[in-house]
């Protein structure tokens, strides 16, 4: 049986069996080329992307679903940002901004390569906008969500606006605000691919950059696309579970209902049954 | 006291919510304002605590113009409860009521403690303060909402259709817990309501207000009835009024008739031999009345058991020794006997009464406030002032 089997258009690949062998091989973990060093560098990207856009959208949502003002430009934003074609985006910052940024600091451990910041920038910039939109929508719409009677209880009790906001709306809009964050590292985490379109930067999209070029290579080639690809897959499934698991910590127990179990037994006084009653007044 | 000085509210499309409304709320009284929808009873409510400020005129809280400082300085000084609770969903009971003393900048242990003492005064076990506002239902979320109003140990509380959202059984439990607390506490309460049976019920005044938000009476709950200042105010107060006003007056002291008794457990046999026109009344060990037992239906193999609850007949309503005419009344139109069982003040009973007879004092007292009712319009048409007829039933109202 031939190695290689035939593709659409007439090229050949190698069979799955070469990404196992791949993905198995040490050399492809560990080396300075090799999954760690770009994972590790795919998460920086993802992260600074997600604080950023986190920093931006969560203030901007609790003060539109707080006031109520501004709702309409929340909605044509966010869909407005959905709609960004992020390679493209890339492309035409990295020509027309990059060459503007004359930073060359390095930052340890984001930024580790002279001369790298200006291509960053852009790349984190999309990033960004494709961040902003479900965190942006999801708070605004979960503290618009929030029980009104609680909201005007707040204020009659004298908190003022910013302790409504931050003692009850977020409290209570934050299993929505989570959802919304969990869309948006998803989102960020498969896009950051694209940096490595970008001069000086990597991330797991390196592997499937260069491996276009060098397809039918057995270590750049197609098994380290499939392998890279199925790297970003398992990192979005880690980065989901683990926020699954913030959420049931930082989520109030009486906001998502998993409520610890009391002592039954004990009834409240209300509804109790009486016989022969004093005649009301 | 609160003092409102020709207070009004208009929207800026024109709509007049509340107009030039004078009103005070006496210090360590309930007032209620009652009206239609639309009256502007739940803004009127709401500007005292600047949830919504006034467009003209003033309110005062004792001597303090409640428009000057910052509206959340004045709002932590004031309780506050609305209609559906409106407890914070992600804390729990105990968080809930502590919320204004951590506002105030109470320690956190201390306000806890608090917190505990109150729910229990609000009539929650202690073992409810960990669970969450979505574990309560409807009348015990409003209990905590009590609770967290009165945390702070405010002066004023304001209390915005606080039963209106629960079933009429808890709501009356609701009411009567809350004519106790209110006892013990003496609070300036300014309560808003619908509700016209539940503002004669709980109000020491009661404000009456019309659409356009202006004030139709002010008076107590017992003048309110007796003398509605106009067709609207008679119209809203509605049906019943005769018979609602025998709720304020005191039954005094009735001519109470013997009522041979027998005790639960006791032989049908006995029980027969001691009924007066096919009844006899059940009591049970510390001699409180059970119910009635109808003798007549009873077969005569039956006659032979001893009585047991199942038997009686639980129609009647008991009526209290102190009770008022409305009480005694009830109790006789409701006994199956015809004869109206009283108790006295530790429910042991004190003898029965007919409708004829309390029908004969009410007529008697009747008479009496024709007397007085003559005076009063002889006044009006006099010209004079109305005051010295010793009310408040028309102060206040809108020019």
């Amino acid at each position: 049986m031939s190695a290689l089997a035939l593709l659409a258009d007439g090229s050949t690949r190698p069979p799955l069996s070469q990404v196992v062998v791949w993905l198995n091989d040490p050399q492809n973990w560990t080396g300075p080329n090799g999954l760690l060093f770009y994972l590790r560098q795919h998460v920086v990207y993802t992260v600074v992307a997600v604080v950023i856009a986190l920093v931006i959208a969560l203030p901007v949502g609790l003060i539109v679903g707080h006031t109520g003002r501004g709702a309409f430009l929340v909605g044509g934003l966010a869909n407005g940002l959905r709609a960004v074609p992020s390679l493209g985006l890339v492309v035409l910052l990295v020509v027309w901004l990059s060459p503007k940024i004359h930073l060359l600091q390095t930052v340890p451990g984001v930024v580790d390569h002279h001369g790298a910041l200006p291509y960053l920038i852009p790349v984190e910039i999309v990033l960004v906008l494709l961040a902003i939109p479900p965190i942006l929508t999801n708070t605004y719409a979960g503290v618009q969500n929030v029980d009104p009677a609680a909201r005007d209880a707040a204020k009659g009790m004298g908190m003022t606006g910013a302790q409504v906001i931050r003692k009850v709306e977020l409290p209570c809009a934050l299993p929505l605000i989570m959802s919304g964050l969990r869309s948006s590292v998803l989102q960020v985490i498969a896009t950051a691919t694209i940096a490595a379109f970008a001069p000086f930067l990597g991330g797991l999209g390196q592997f499937i950059v260069n491996g276009v070029q060098t397809i039918n290579d057995p270590h750049t080639g197609y098994p380290a696309m499939v392998g890279a690809g199925l790297v970003v897959a398992a990192l979005a499934l880690v980065a989901e579970v683990s926020l699954i698991i913030v959420q049931r910590y930082v989520v109030s127990r009486g906001v998502s209902g998993r409520y610890r179990k009391t002592k039954a037994g004990v009834h409240a006084p209300d509804g109790s049954v009486v016989g022969m009653e004093l005649a009301g007044v | 006291m609160i003092r409102f000085e020709s207070v009004t509210k208009k929207y800026p499309d024109g709509t007049v919510a509340v107009d030039h409304l004078d009103l005070v709320a006496p210090s360590g009284q309930i007032t209620v304002l009652v009206g239609p929808s639309g009256c502007g009873k739940t803004t009127s409510l709401r500007m005292i605590n600047r949830m919504i400020d006034p467009s003209s005129g003033r309110i005062w809280l004792d001597d303090r113009d409640t428009a000057k400082g910052r509206p959340s300085q004045l709002r932590r000084g004031i309780g506050y409860v609305i209609q559906h609770a409106g407890l914070f969903p992600h804390r729990t009971v105990i968080d809930n009521v502590a919320t204004v003393p951590l506002l105030l900048g109470t320690g956190r242990r201390e306000a806890r403690a608090q917190a505990l003492e109150l729910l229990e005064r609000v009539g929650l076990p202690a073992n409810f303060a960990d669970r969450y506002p979505a574990q309560l239902s409807g009348g015990q979320q409003q209990r905590v909402g009590v609770a967290r109003a009165l945390a702070a140990d405010p002066p004023v509380m304001l209390m915005d259709e606080p039963f209106s959202a629960v079933d009429p059984v808890v709501r009356a439990q609701l009411q009567e817990e809350f004519l106790r607390l209110q006892g013990e506490l003496g609070k300036t309460i300014v309560f808003v309501t619908h509700d016209i049976d539940e503002a004669i019920k709980l109000g020491d005044q009661v404000a009456v207000m019309r659409v356009g938000g202006t004030l139709a009476q002010l008076a107590t709950p017992a003048e309110l009835l007796s003398r509605p200042a106009d067709a609207f105010v008679a119209g809203f107060v509605g049906r019943d009024r005769g018979y609602r006003a025998l709720g304020f007056a005191e039954a005094g002291e009735l001519p109470l008739t013997d009522e041979p008794v027998v005790r639960l457990g006791e032989e049908l046999s006995t029980a027969c031999d001691r009924a007066r026109d096919g009844w006899t009344l059940v009591v049970d060990a510390e001699s409180q009345p059970q119910g009635w037992l109808g003798v007549r239906g009873l077969a005569v193999d039956a006659q032979r058991g001893s009585v047991t609850p199942e038997l009686l007949n639980l129609g009647g309503t008991l009526a209290t020794e102190s009770g008022t005419l409305r009480e005694a009344l009830d109790a006789a139109l409701s006994s199956p006997s015809g004869r109206g069982v009283i108790v006295h003040e530790g429910g042991s009973f004190a003898g029965t009464v007919t409708a004829s007879e309390v029908l004969a004092r009410i007529e008697a007292r009747a008479a009496g406030v024709r007397h007085e009712a003559e005076s009063y319009t002889a006044d009006v048409l006099a010209g004079g002032s109305t005051h010295n007829a010793g009310s408040t039933h028309n102060a206040g109202a809108a020019p």
